[in-house]
């Protein structure tokens, strides 16, 4: 996983509430067994006709933000399925950070798995980040996870919050499953108290 | 000091070790595998050289890219999904998990396969790479859905690390009215708290509702948990529960029944615990509901009328707008005039033995709508033959539906049965996302019963007049 420290970049607005995970990659994309090469199916329905042409309204797909690395979105981003595959397109098309009022549960864990870094913020500041994006490529917003801070382009500063552990791994680009093997003695030992106290588990 | 809720319980007893920043390694008792979610797991396992950790408790069957017409168990047309197909059952075999393949009866949707077989027992952890884990939470076990960094952490090493959530009751007091039932609980429950009502929170249900449902009600009601945007939903085990759990394949026997039983009759929330969030609904005001939206909170009785955008606040009314011109409606017209083209019965929400008995009650006799398309898709294999011996699938063959083999089929459009641009169907099963039936597909939630009585008139009706 890379690590994750600071950005500054572009954002792309995308105000819907409840942008679900059937959105970020609808299921056909699904059948493949690698991680890579999602982003050029990101957001396919909204992003493409059925004929494969470019819808142009759609914010990706305008010059401004084609290059975007933040997505400040609508409440409850992410809703929907357990697909890791939307961190994944997400990752790929080239976004590390989304910010919104509120996640979905799963996504918001997922995103940590990949170096992306979701941002919750109150209802007023993510308006205030809403509008600057929509400034588009001339406009780019700092994330600084160091100092848990966004910026927008004209300097106003919004601190956040973020769980300690998940902040030490992003920053550190750790791998959960060498961190937990470390720990492989208390489980070994669950397992045999498990043995006695629950053994038809 | 408070007592402890029923998830406080479970999570106490999967410890196994806390951080000072209340990060938490959680052991996990099951854990249920499928094609789609897996596949980079295994391959980071073997990158990795790692093994899986405890493969008596991992538990894989395909669901969600199998057609479910005959003739799949020697080949499958498309040539990712066979795949994908083809990746599990190396990967079960390399890894020696429990494995039920296609040409295996017991196959079937992983969240219906994994509680017929016993898998699934009270006061268990379950995880598995499907937000629709929700479902165990039927039997009093903490289960909810993971992504698949996590799948591949958890094969590794059998735990996972969590946080805590909060606690939420959702009670629902007193009797259903005839007509309704947990389909249209759980979809009334999220009309009520929105899809994001249950974020940060596990939800606890219970109310005499709740306990006078069966085991596999309780499991439709558990199984939206997560579109009410919930980690998990949890039922209280109780005498239901354990006669259900009881002879099961895979349940404990003899003197480990009895001391399992022993265990599980403490798995309930303490008088005095302490709940974050507390959901109050009457059983006798919930009625038969549909989805008119494109977001499972978008719930109405049957009785009502297509909502505006102006009906609504904030982020909503975009999105609201955006969602009927996604359905094709316009406010005001009323529910039971929107016509139907296609009814799917089915998936982890409504694919179990009674959900077929209540749909084929209101078929028995009867024929859907010229130039309708209907489709019944049993939950598992096992599902498909009890309808058969029962004469549940000559019930719905002669009324016109498809009789088909098990798996996710239409509730999401990664096999061959998808719904075409701007048809609109009745839909048992969990989301009404757009494009989740196929592109342009437009999905309408509702119980099995409602579903049925849709194939029948061709338009969304009130279960109740053909009753
Ligand atoms: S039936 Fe639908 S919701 Fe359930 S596991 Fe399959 S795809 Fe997911």
């Amino acid at each position: 996983m890379d690590k994750f420290t600071t950005l500054t970049g572009i954002a792309a607005p995308m105000p819907l509430v409840n942008i679900d995970t059937d959105m970020i990659i609808p299921k056909q994309f699904l059948k493949t067994i690698k991680r890579s090469g999602l982003g050029k199916n990101l957001f396919d329905e909204m992003r493409f006709t059925q004929d494969g042409q470019e819808i142009p309204d759609f914010v990706l797909n305008q010059p401004a933000w084609r290059k975007a690395e933040i997505i400040v979105a609508g409440d409850n981003f992410g809703c929907g399925s357990s697909r890791e595959h939307a961190p994944w397109a997400l990752l790929d098309f080239g976004i590390r950070c989304v910010i919104s009022t509120s996640f979905a549960d799963i996504f918001f864990n997922n995103c940590f798995k990949n170096g992306i870094l979701p941002i919750v913020l109150p209802e007023e500041a993510v308006a205030v980040l809403m509008e600057d994006a929509r400034k588009g490529a001339n406009a780019r917003m700092t994330v600084d996870l160091e100092d848990q801070t966004v910026t927008t382009s004209d300097g106003k500063s919004y601190s956040f919050e973020v769980d300690a552990f998940r902040k030490h791994c992003l920053l550190n680009g750790l791998d959960d499953i060498g961190l937990t093997l470390e720990k492989v003695s208390a489980i070994d030992s669950y397992e045999k108290t498990l043995g006695q106290s629950r053994p038809w588990v | 000091m408070a007592g402890k809720t029923l998830y406080d319980k479970i999570w106490d007893a999967h410890l196994v070790d806390t951080q000072d920043d209340g990060t938490c390694l959680l052991y996990i008792d099951r854990h249920l595998v499928h094609e789609v979610t897996s596949p980079q797991a295994f391959e980071g396992l073997r990158m990795s050289g790692r093994k899986v950790r405890a493969p008596e408790k991992t538990i894989a069957v395909p669901d969600h890219n199998v057609p479910t017409t005959e003739g799949r168990d020697k080949h499958i047309d498309n040539e990712e999904s066979r795949i994908q197909v083809e990746a599990l059952d190396k990967n079960a075999r390399d890894f020696g998990i429990n494995y039920y393949p296609v040409s295996d009866i017991r196959q079937g949707i992983v969240h219906i396969v994994g509680p017929e077989q016993g898998w699934t027992l009270p006061g268990m952890t379950v995880v598995c790479g499907d937000s629709h884990t929700a479902t165990h939470g039927a039997f009093g076990a903490l289960a909810h859905g993971i992504g698949t960094s996590e799948v591949e952490h958890v094969l590794a090493t059998q735990t996972l690390i969590q946080k805590k959530s909060k606690n939420m009751k959702v009670e629902i007091t007193g009797k259903l009215r005839p007509g309704v039932t947990a389909k249209d609980i759980t979809l009334s429950v999220i009309g009520a708290t929105g899809t994001a009502g249950g974020t940060g929170y596990v939800i606890e249900y219970c109310g005499e509702a709740i306990r006078d449902l069966s085991m596999e009600g309780r499991m439709t009601v558990c199984n939206m948990a997560i579109e009410g945007g919930a980690r998990a939903g949890l039922i209280a085990p109780d005498e239901v529960t354990y006669a259900y759990v009881m002879g099961r394949p895979h349940a404990p026997k003899g003197a480990q029944w009895e001391a399992a039983l022993n265990w599980w009759k403490m798995l309930h929330s303490d008088d005095d615990a302490h709940w974050d969030k507390v959901v109050t609904l009457k059983g006798e005001d919930i009625a038969p509901v549909v989805t008119w939206g494109t977001s499972p909170e978008d719930v109405l009785p049957i009785t009502g009328a297509v909502p505006a955008p102006e009906d609504f606040k904030g982020g909503k009314v975009e999105a609201a707008a955006r969602s009927l011109d996604y359905m094709g409606l316009k406010p005001g017209t009323r529910l039971t005039d929107i016509k139907i083209d296609t009814v799917f019965i089915g998936s982890c929400t409504n694919g179990r033995i009674e959900d077929l008995r209540a749909a084929a009650a209101i078929l028995k006799g009867k024929k859907i709508k010229d130039g309708m398309r209907a489709m019944v898709v049993p939950g598992s294999g096992l599902v498909r033959a009890q309808a058969e011996e029962e004469g549940l699938a000559q019930i719905f063959i002669d009324a016109g539906f498809e009789w088909r083999l098990a798996g996710c089929s239409m509730c999401l459009a990664m096999n061959p049965d998808q719904l075409s641009p701007g048809e609109r169907c009745a839909a048992t099963s969990n989301r009404n996302f757009e494009g989740r039936q196929g592109r342009g597909g437009r999905t309408h939630l509702m119980s099995p019963a409602m579903a049925a009585a849709a194939a029948v008139t061709g338009h969304l009706t009130d279960v109740r007049e053909l009753m």
